[in-house]
């Protein structure tokens, strides 16, 4: 099925991309190409096929609630795009 | 051993003459040093060399062998996926968006590597967050292959590759969520083993696509990838998807004999149209085998053919909710702050991130949206049911399978940049394996007559690596192609 170039802007909004012009237009022709060959998922009936979400059998795995990584809090704030002291600085958010 | 040549060594030749005291780990570090600063203007293998703390920590493992420490990677210079975090070192993913991101913590890979000695030379090239089969979508730089520069290394574990195979270091490395280790192993001639999904931990290894990513090794031989598997595999608390299962010792069960090993071979991965020099090669590799006791069955694979779309509608999902957290607030750049929240977030993820994670991110948002999820999403995780069901039924009765990892051997810089569809359709005959988990293996089993190396797949029983390395082993032994040179060692 092709894709529209309203739901291409519409799935960037989703995504928070900003797209340019030429963008918006390559990924309405790629996209809809692409989507096209994956029509033939279709084909294959899978009405009584479980979906595979992950290969391994996962079981909740407890642990005492105890740190064991060394706490390395300017390690972490020294990649923050803008900080002020010991905080993340974000722009305002409520007027 | 000459010092000029220490750089030509595999991981279990410079293993014993460490272990010897014929040389040092600063020496031998030293060597690929050098070798990559007279390389890797060419080749781009690295996109950070760390010559410093290379030094260091082979010192480190000098000092420790002193004392009475031994281990096969204690001493030995590697390089290591610019995906998977390195504390206090720089680590890209290959992205813009990470550009100036220092890893606050070791990986467990990482981890392990260092305790058992391994000296870290730098980080390794890659597609922007592991979304490649080239190496052309790294945000820093084109990875060139050693057996031509012209070609591309492979991908998205570009870096990893060419370093093993340029002789810049003698093990790496990788990550592999639908071809990532092998596809590039084979493009490059070198080995390289995707690991049964949660064998080995993701604890500190850049997310691309959660359900398949998995980190594995490259070497120049099997034993090499045989050592450093087995220092990484294992259960890690830190990985919820890490299994609790022994691991077995790889190396010292690699002798034994193919004689009686099933061998299945299916016919859906010798489709019209390829490459008939790789078919040659692949099939004169499975009579080598035949000729040491295997016995080949030709099997069928049926669902092979819808690999490709179920993969690529069920990483892109994966990857779109995981590269959500890409916002500019806690780390990597930021744009258009004065702008408001949403411009802010639009505009940041529009400046960080190539075309080609905006296109996966793109298409996995939409796999995933109101409306499409069941015929999309959905869909794909059912036809993931139906390719594993068809390798558990091969496996009933075979104990490995034998393809080809790519259906032509390296392609030219800039061939397929412009149809994202023909890209995809390079990881053909590896992201089914990632589909159902398995381990899956890349050697070297001949050259074509342009001198590229074309690649053998071996895949395996879930956590039976150990017989996937056996094949690979008793066909190394057999022929010779691991030991010819890229053009700039010769």
């Amino acid at each position: 099925m092709a894709l529209s170039r309203d739901e291409v802007r519409h799935i960037a909004l989703l995504a928070r991309l900003e797209l340019s012009a030429a963008e918006e237009a390559a990924f309405t022709e790629q996209l809809g190409h692409i989507l096209q060959y994956f029509e033939k998922l279709g084909t294959l009936d899978t009405a009584t096929v479980e979906p595979t979400a992950h290969v391994v059998d996962l079981a909740a795995a407890y642990r005492e609630d105890v740190v064991t990584n060394p706490p390395a809090p300017e390690a972490l704030r020294a990649n923050a795009p803008a900080r002020d002291d010991n905080f993340f600085k974000v722009p305002k958010i409520i007027e | 051993m000459s010092m000029a040549d220490l750089h030509r060594l595999s991981i279990e030749q410079a293993s014993a003459l460490l272990a010897s005291k014929a040389i040092s780990s600063v020496e031998l570090t030293r060597a690929a040093l050098r070798r990559i600063h007279a390389t890797d203007a060419a080749l781009h293998s690295f996109i950070t060399i760390t010559d410093d703390v290379a030094l260091r920590q082979a010192q480190t493992a000098d000092d420790r062998r002193a004392r009475g420490d031994s281990g096969p990677l204690l001493g030995i210079p590697v390089g290591i996926k610019d995906i998977i975090l390195t504390q206090g070192i720089r680590t890209t993913a290959g992205s813009k968006i990470l550009g100036n991101f220092i890893a606050p913590y070791d990986a467990t890979v990482t981890r392990q590597l260092l305790d058992a000695g391994a000296v870290c030379v730098g980080k390794l090239n890659c597609d922007e967050f592991a979304m490649g089969s080239s190496t052309e979508n790294s945000a820093f730089q084109v990875t060139r292959n050693p057996w031509d520069l012209e070609r591309v290394p492979g991908g998205s574990s570009g870096g990893s590759a060419s370093a093993v195979a340029a002789l810049q270091c003698l093990g790496t490395l990788g990550t592999d969520t639908g071809g990532s280790i092998r596809q590039p192993a084979a493009c490059c001639g070198v080995v390289g083993i995707k690991p049964t999904y949660g064998r080995v931990s993701r604890y500190g290894v850049i997310a691309y696509a959660s359900s398949l990513d998995q980190v594995g090794p490259m070497a120049r031989t099997v034993a090499g990838c045989a050592h450093m598997l087995r220092v990484i595999a294992g259960y890690d608390t830190h990985d919820s998807t890490s299994v609790n299962r022994p691991v077995p010792d790889y190396v010292s069960g690699l002798g034994e004999s193919v004689n009686g090993l099933r061998i299945g071979i299916p016919r859906e991965y010798f489709v019209e149209g390829m490459d008939p020099e790789v078919e040659n090669a692949v099939r004169a590799a499975v009579r080598v085998l035949e000729q040491r006791g295997a016995r080949v069955t030709e099997v069928s694979l049926p669902h092979t053919e819808y690999a490709i779309p179920a993969y690529y509608l069920i990483a892109t999902a994966e990857a779109s909710s995981n590269l959500a957290r890409y916002d500019g607030i806690k780390y990597g750049v930021r744009e258009a702050e004065s702008a408001g929240l949403l411009a802010m977030y639009q505009r940041t993820r529009a400046a960080g991130f190539g075309t080609e994670v905006k296109r996966r991110i793109m298409l996995g948002t939409y796999a995933l949206s109101a409306g499409y999820y069941d015929a999309y999403y959905l869909k794909a995780q059912k036809v993931r049911t139906l390719i594993r069901r068809d390798f558990e039924q091969v496996f009933a009765t075979q104990d490995v399978i034998i393809t080809p990892t790519a259906p032509t051997t390296a392609f030219r810089i800039g061939e397929k940049t412009a149809d994202p569809l023909q890209m995809y359709l390079s990881d053909i005959f590896t992201i089914s394996i990632n589909l159902a988990g398995l381990p899956g293996l890349s050697m070297p089993c001949g050259f074509d007559k342009a001198g590229l190396p074309i690649g053998l797949q071996i895949v395996g029983r879930p956590f039976d690596e150990a017989r996937v390395f056996q094949a690979a082993y008793a066909y190394e032994q057999a022929t010779e192609w691991h030991l010819k040179r890229v053009p700039s060692d010769q």
